[in-house]
């Protein structure tokens, strides 16, 4: 098993979710067996290869600096649970 | 308590992570607005929500801006660049995570020149500039039981600039921060409005015994947003680092908030465990990629830096190298000055006195920045110009340029209405000087018997019964002339 429980935990924890102990026990398994799959990539000798950073051999096309949205807040807002004063409604971030 | 202020004993080791809010029209990653002050999030667009299948395209303008920077630093300019996700949750990220760029940025290995405490030129080394969007703005106020959010901010183009842990004191953080808010301001690339947050700074600061070689654990102070607030928060927390340590006890690594309202600094707990943010490759972004012909172009568009400025001002218009520095802390401040400048001709010297003196003067007083000033460069020059070919003595000077600050009009208007002109008329000096000798006989007689420092009072009455607008230099020759003869 290449993960623990305590790794799992904190995952979980960054997450925001919120496991039983026997849906711990199945994550750990489960995230176990892909940790240990994308590992097998190690065995691969990759002295002077440039990491990739991204799939496509392209480069980032560029936008001009020109504003082209308008305000459609309101169309926005009609998915929103809780709005009020133009603001979005969260439950209370305490600092 | 450690002794007030004497840290010694102890080495302070600082290093800065600058915000600054780049001064593009529209976002990093959108097309949305990034003007100041809008309603609550009418300027958040779908990328800036962070809605499901929505791709972000970078602006043109920041690519532009982040490679000035890095020329105007002697860093190297990423020929690629990429960016990377930091995965945090936090209600004001929509998304779940903030576009920045970690292995690659676009900007590295920078330096910055200060003054430090022994008056000696310092490098401060610039570890890396990278781009990244801002987050939206989170409001506590005045709601009970919820938080509101803002995503108007969200998407914001910011460039960091991280330094090394070079500086060795608040005043040379602040002495370094000044430097690149000149230079972000200088290349247009940023307004600095500290007060709207569009340049912020975090503080990483920790403490070590003398000669030590290790470093201590440092803290790190955020909420810094002016000048003098950072001096004193970095002030606060060494003394506090040096306390406990000299208490027995240790430094915890951990975030500090400044509240300039207690003036300490206080731990954030809250974000302790969560440091963990995961970052990799954004698979919606590819690779930036830059030519040398693009960066030749923009090194051709790179404006006159204030230290070259300050050398021009000295050599070309005679300045002295302390007026000089002053007038190009601003880029706008010095092309006030070279507008009066061209305007008068050749009293390079007297403008500068009035721009660093009368005019510095008027703007601080009502706390205005160049940009607002109730004289114009143009207005001002009408003045000194007068002053120049003597039509005012700068003493009468110094009244109308009161009355142009109130908006009484321009020098020449105020001279006339006030009739200040200056009194050059020899023949009119002499009948004034005349009469000042006859009702003053004793001081005449003292005059003669050697006391020559009555020459002031003399000056000074010629000048009062003419209101101050005669010439001085003739009034002295013409009074020297009679009490001799």
């Amino acid at each position: 098993m290449s993960l623990d429980k305590d790794q799992v935990r904190h995952i979980a924890m960054l997450a925001r979710l919120k496991l039983t102990d026997e849906e711990y026990a199945i994550s750990v398994q489960k995230l176990s067996k892909i940790v240990d799959f994308v590992d097998q990539l190690s065995a691969a000798d990759t002295t002077g290869v440039v990491p990739m950073a991204h799939p496509l051999d392209a480069a980032q096309r560029l936008r001009p600096d020109v504003v082209t949205e308008s305000n459609e807040r309101d169309r926005y807002q009609e998915n929103a649970a809780s709005v009020s004063a133009g603001l979005y409604l969260v439950p209370k971030v305490l600092e | 308590m450690s002794a007030a202020g004497s840290n010694s004993g102890w080495e302070v080791v600082i290093g800065l992570e600058i915000h600054a809010q780049l001064a593009t029209t529209s976002k990093i990653f959108s097309a949305s607005s990034t003007a100041y002050g809008a309603e609550p999030n009418t300027q958040a667009n779908l990328v800036d929500l962070g809605y499901p299948g929505v791709l972000p395209v970078l602006n043109k303008e920041v690519v532009r801006m982040a490679a000035l920077f890095g020329l105007a630093v002697n860093a190297t300019v990423a020929r690629r660049s990429v960016f990377a996700r930091k995965n945090y949750f936090y209600p004001d990220l929509p998304k779940g995570y903030q576009i920045s760029q970690l292995e690659l940025p676009i900007v590295e290995h920078g330096e910055m020149f200060i003054t430090d405490a022994d008056g000696n030129e310092k490098r401060i080394g610039i570890t890396r500039a990278h781009l990244e969007e801002d987050a939206g703005k989170s409001i506590h106020e005045g709601l009970d039981t919820s938080s509101g959010i803002d995503l108007n901010r969200a998407g914001t183009p910011l460039l960091e600039i991280v330094s090394e842990p070079d500086l060795r004191s608040a005043k040379e953080a602040v002495a370094y921060l000044k430097k690149i808010h000149t230079i972000v301001r200088y290349l247009g690339i940023s307004d600095g409005n500290m007060q709207e947050g569009s340049f912020r700074c975090d503080a990483n600061v920790s403490v070590r015994p003398m000669g030590q070689e290790e470093l201590g654990t440092r803290a790190e102070l955020k909420n810094l947003n002016s000048f003098r607030f950072i001096e004193k928060a970095i002030n606060l927390e060494v003394e506090r680092q040096i306390d406990r340590i000299e208490d027995g006890g240790t430094v915890v690594q951990e975030t500090r908030l400044y509240d300039s309202d207690k003036d300490e600094t206080r731990s954030m707990r809250s974000k302790e465990e969560a440091n963990d943010y995961r970052y990799f490759p954004d698979p919606d972004l590819l690779p930036v990629e830059i030519s040398d012909e693009y960066i030749e172009a923009v090194r051709e568009s790179m404006p006159e830096l204030p230290v070259a400025k300050q050398s021009r001002f000295v050599d070309e218009y005679g300045l002295k190298i302390d007026d000089a520095e002053i007038l190009t802390a601003s880029r706008a401040l010095a092309d006030y000055y070279e507008a009066v400048v061209e305007a008068t001709g050749a009293t390079a010297q007297i403008a500068a006195n009035w721009v660093i003196g009368d005019l510095a003067g008027a703007l601080n007083r009502e706390g205005k920045d160049i940009g607002e000033s109730n004289i114009s460069a143009a207005d001002l020059a009408g003045l000194v110009s007068r002053i120049h070919d003597n039509t005012i003595s700068g003493k009468i000077a110094k009244q109308v340029f009161e009355a142009m600050w109130d908006g009484e009009g321009p020098a020449d208007e105020i001279i006339a209405a006030k009739g200040l002109k200056q009194i050059t008329d020899s023949s009119a000096i002499e009948a004034v000087v005349d009469t000042v000798i006859a009702d003053n006989p004793e001081q005449v007689a003292e005059y003669k018997a050697g006391k020559d420092k009555l020459i002031g009072f003399f000056v000074g009455k010629v000048m009062q019964e003419t209101k101050g607008q005669a010439n001085p230099g003739q009034v002295n020759q013409i009074l020297k002339d009679k009490l001799s003869s």
